[in-house]
Parts: C-alpha cells; sequence; structure tokens
C-alpha cells in the first residue's frame, strides 16, 4: 500500500495559486503580466482537475487539462496580437492609461 | 513521511516562491521567467499526481511555446522597467488583496471538509495504465472526438487572428 499525499493539500495548492493569480490579474499594471497571471490561475484550475482525476482514477479530467492548455495556447496568442496593437496605437501596456472602452 | 511527501512539499513551496515572484517582480522579462520556473515545478506535482502526459504537455507547449510567445512580445517591445510612480499601497491593491485573501479563505474551508479519501495507491494506477498517452488518447478519440476537431479549428482561428489584429495594413 502506497501512502500518498492526500488530495486536500494539492487542491489548496491549487486554492493559493489561483488567489495569486487572482491578486496578481487585480493589481499589477502592466498588461503583458496581467497576461501571465491569468495563466497562473488556469495552471491552478488544470491542478484541480488533474487532482479530481488522480482521486477517481478517471482519465477524463486529463482530458479536461488537456483542452484548458490548447485553449489557454489560442488565448495567449490572441491576447498578445491585441497588446501589440493597443502598444501601436497608444505607445503604452499600461491599463490604466488605456481608458478607450471605459463607459 | 514517504519521499512522495518529500517532493509534494519542495515543489509545492517552489511554485508557490516562484508564483509570487511573478507578481511581485518589477520588469516583464523576469516576471516571465518566474512563470516559466512555475510551469516546469508545476510539471513536478503533475508527475506526482500521476499525469505523465499532461506533465510533458506542460512543458512542451507552456514553457516551449506560450512562454517564448511572451518572451517575443516583451522583447518585441522593447519594455524596460516600469517607470510609473505612484504610491505603493493603492486602494486599488488593498481591495485586491483584500478580494483574494477572503476567496482563499473560502476555498480553503470548503477544501478542508472533504472527507480524506484518497484512496487512488500507486499499485493500482500502475495496472490500469492511469495517466499514460495510450489511456488518454483512447478517451479523447472515443468520447471526445467532437471537442478535440472544435480546438483544432479554435487554435486555427486563434492563428488567424493573432495576424490579422497584429498587423498594421492587411
Amino acid at each position: 500500500m502506497v501512502h500518498s499525499v492526500d488530495i486536500k493539500y494539492y487542491l489548496v495548492l491549487a486554492a493559493v495559486l489561483f488567489c495569486l493569480g487572482m491578486f496578481g490579474v487585480l493589481v499589477r499594471r502592466n498588461a503583458l503580466v496581467v497576461f501571465m497571471c491569468v495563466e497562473l490561475m488556469l495552471n491552478a484550475a488544470n491542478l484541480t482537475f488533474l487532482s479530481f482525476a488522480r482521486l477517481n482514477g478517471d482519465a477524463t479530467g486529463h482530458v479536461s487539462a488537456f483542452f484548458v492548455i490548447a485553449v489557454a495556447a489560442a488565448e495567449a496568442s490572441i491576447g498578445l496580437a491585441i497588446v501589440i496593437a493597443v502598444f501601436r496605437s497608444r505607445g503604452t501596456v499600461n491599463i490604466e492609461e488605456i481608458r478607450t472602452m471605459k463607459h | 513521511m514517504s519521499i512522495e511527501h518529500v517532493l509534494f512539499g519542495v515543489f509545492a513551496l517552489l511554485t508557490v516562491a516562484s508564483a509570487v515572484m511573478v507578481i511581485v517582480a518589477k520588469s516583464p522579462i523576469s516576471s516571465a521567467m518566474s512563470l516559466v520556473a512555475t510551469f516546469f515545478f508545476l510539471a513536478g506535482i503533475y508527475v506526482l499526481l500521476w499525469a505523465h502526459t499532461v506533465a510533458v504537455l506542460q512543458v512542451l507547449v507552456y514553457t516551449g511555446a506560450i512562454m517564448v510567445l511572451f518572451l517575443f512580445v516583451i522583447m518585441l517591445l522593447n519594455l524596460g522597467e516600469s517607470t510609473v510612480t505612484g504610491p505603493r499601497v493603492t486602494l486599488a491593491r488593498v481591495a485586491g488583496g483584500v478580494a483574494a485573501a477572503g476567496l482563499l479563505a473560502v476555498l480553503v474551508t470548503a477544501i478542508w471538509r472533504i472527507p480524506s479519501a484518497s484512496t487512488f495507491t500507486g499499485s493500482q494506477a500502475m495496472s490500469q495504465g492511469f495517466g499514460t498517452l495510450a489511456v488518454i488518447g483512447q478517451t479523447i478519440f472515443t468520447q471526445w472526438l467532437l471537442p478535440f476537431e472544435a480546438v483544432s479549428l479554435l487554435l486555427l482561428v486563434g492563428m488567424v487572428g493573432a495576424v490579422v489584429v497584429a498587423k498594421s495594413r492587411i
């Protein structure tokens, strides 16, 4: 009998990562760093999927993680393209100076 | 106290430390490099969860492709250290900290009520081939074929969209 780490610790680690990512999204002003924090949150979600996959012995959680990774790749490409376009027209990536879409 | 506990502790500590570095680092380059470290240590955690295939995908796709894209964009935009000089502790930062801490408290409280049921042991997993590429591939191509094709379409649209948005003249 292999004595393994309790599932709770994996879930708490995922919660900590998610909240760190959320904190970064809320307080950082550089759009690129905000994107990186979104990636952190996606990884926390992946960790939760994989923990429950391990708990239930079900490969569906791994498939979900695979899809999350693929969607994150698409999101990163589009998001960075938008950052480049905004930087070209405004000359900044500071999200507090970009107020066009407010109101 | 098995080797798995030790490895989990080390990887979890390094993951959280490098995730904190992503947020507090001044230059975007440091943030990106810390994010690479976070993904590597997280891949170690995935291996501990018997998700070898996802760990390999993590290293290939995240640290290989996405982070190269991030570094490429940072260097293309030629961003230095942030020149914004304002108060270090603003109302928005305090509110963000409170929101994140509140969510963390709620999540940890909920997680701690889960009954301990980590019965999925290593030997069982070995016999079922859990986490191998064969099992995951079989699951994808029997039950999730349509989402798989949709993801390929999504990546194509993402690629074309990135070119359209980032290009100055078409």
